[in-house]
């Protein structure tokens, strides 16, 4: 069974309430290793979207839904989060146009796309300590499940799985991009908000398809 | 391009202060460019905005282009992102410079107010402050020590701006079409910046001097374009 634009509204209240919940841990590991507005950000950008769902035409799809966070998130986030989120829904919202359904092929599409803007946005590698970390693994768990013939909410599983694996995994790391890089040596030890952020938002996407293949 | 259209100049700073300040000193010495600053989010906090980012950067474009300076890596990101939602057509003729905000703001400023185009404005942005002159911007002590090959003139400025803005930036592009190292007293000539905070004046005596034995030709053009009064009387 597809993913609909159901899940990807559900998607997108889950990520709110999950960063409304989480906004001062976050913030917490922002001001460890950065300038502290992670979680503030994050918050006031999902919930600027959040009003935004009702306005969504009939007949809209779920890259109608990423474009909306996309064009919310670049507006309202003031920090290195808005442009890089922004980018990674608008290339995942790319990567899926016209599509009433998404399949578990779709979803690694999607995420690819969404990690691949990231990537070229912020020019940041594997290692460098940010959000590329939890969405690397993320893109690969959910490319070899549905190769394996995985559903599409198995497959934002595994995706969101191994996000937060990924995110657990920056804390020795050494920050080389963002602001934290300025800190050097002193960033190992903290978990990487961005990284964090990334594991909640595809922990809702993976709640969300889970809910909706069981309802 | 019509030759009457300057470049346009974006600052984008996580700080509003910031972002106006650097305009407002950037427009001591162009008065004529078009200047925006876009610092802080929209409702005015520390970070960086998409909307004023763009909306900045069309207002800073007057048909001959802009150059977006910008302050920490995330700015740069957000500008980034607003370049990739312009027209195709504007977006061409934009540059987001990788220059320190402060000096690069001012010696493009300077490049646009002489008329410069886009990609010279861009060069005089991102060359600002490098050359080794950067740190080194206090003025030597007279008289410095010229090795007994160096080549010396000694110019008396008669125009009324004397070494600075539109002057300041003619005598530093020229001097960069030398590939040699050359001094006005004691600072180096290719840096913008360090030659304007010489503060010299109308009536004061430049020395203009190189230890490279291939320099003549660069020390006389210098000379000769310091004493020519650069076009003022």
């Amino acid at each position: 069974m597809g993913l609909d634009i159901t899940w990807a509204v559900d998607w997108v209240r889950r990520g709110a309430e999950t960063l409304s919940e989480h906004r001062v841990e976050l913030i917490t590991l922002d001001r460890e290793i950065g300038d502290g507005d992670h979680g503030e950000n994050m918050d006031r950008g999902f919930q600027a979207v959040l009003p935004k769902l009702d306005d969504l035409p009939a007949g809209s799809t779920p890259a109608d839904v990423l474009k909306l966070v996309a064009t919310t998130l670049i507006s309202t986030v003031g920090g290195a989060a808005g442009p890089l989120y922004g980018t990674a829904f608008l290339k995942g919202s790319v990567a899926i146009a016209g599509e009433s359904s998404i399949d578990a092929a779709g979803v690694a599409t999607l995420l690819e796309a969404a990690r691949d803007g990231i990537v070229s946005r912020g020019k940041a590698e594997s290692g460098d300590k940010t959000m590329v970390d939890a969405w690397t693994p993320a893109v690969d768990a959910a490319r070899s499940a549905a190769d394996g013939g995985a559903s599409a909410a198995e497959t934002l599983r595994a995706a969101a799985d191994a996000a937060a694996e990924g995110a657990v995994a920056t804390e020795p790391l050494v920050a080389r991009k963002g602001r934290a890089s300025y800190l050097g040596e002193r960033s190992a030890g903290h978990r990487d908000p961005g990284a964090q952020s990334t594991a909640y938002l595809l922990e809702a996407a993976a709640a969300a398809a889970t809910n909706g293949t069981s309802a | 391009m019509p030759s009457s259209s300057r470049v346009g100049i974006v600052i984008v700073s996580h700080s509003d202060l910031i972002a106006r300040g650097v305009v407002q000193l950037a427009l001591q010495m162009a008065r004529n460019v078009r200047l925006e600053a876009a610092g802080g989010t929209d409702d005015g906090r520390i970070g960086t905005s998409f909307d004023l980012v763009s909306a900045a950067i069309t207002a800073a474009d007057d048909g001959a282009g802009a150059v977006v300076l910008c302050d920490l890596g995330s700015a740069i990101l957000t500008a980034e992102t607003a370049m990739d939602f312009l027209d195709d057509d504007l977006r061409e003729r934009v540059r987001i410079a990788d220059a320190p905000l402060v000096e690069g703001a001012v010696a493009a400023a300077v490049a646009a107010e002489s008329g410069d185009d886009l990609d010279a404005v861009l060069r005089a942005a991102e060359t600002a402050g490098g050359g080794g002159g950067g740190e080194d911007v206090a003025p030597a002590p007279p008289g410095p020590e010229i090795g007994a090959g160096s080549i010396t003139r000694r110019v008396t400025l008669v125009n009324s701006d004397g070494l600075h803005a539109r002057p300041a930036a003619e005598f530093v592009k020229l001097a960069g079409t030398f590939p040699q190292k050359v001094a006005v007293n004691g600072i180096d000539a290719k840096s913008l910046l360090a030659i304007m905070a010489l503060g010299l004046v109308k009536g004061d005596e430049i020395e203009i001097t190189s230890d490279d034995p291939e320099a003549r030709e660069a020390v006389d053009a210098l000379a000769d374009l310091a004493e020519s009064g650069f076009g003022e009387h």
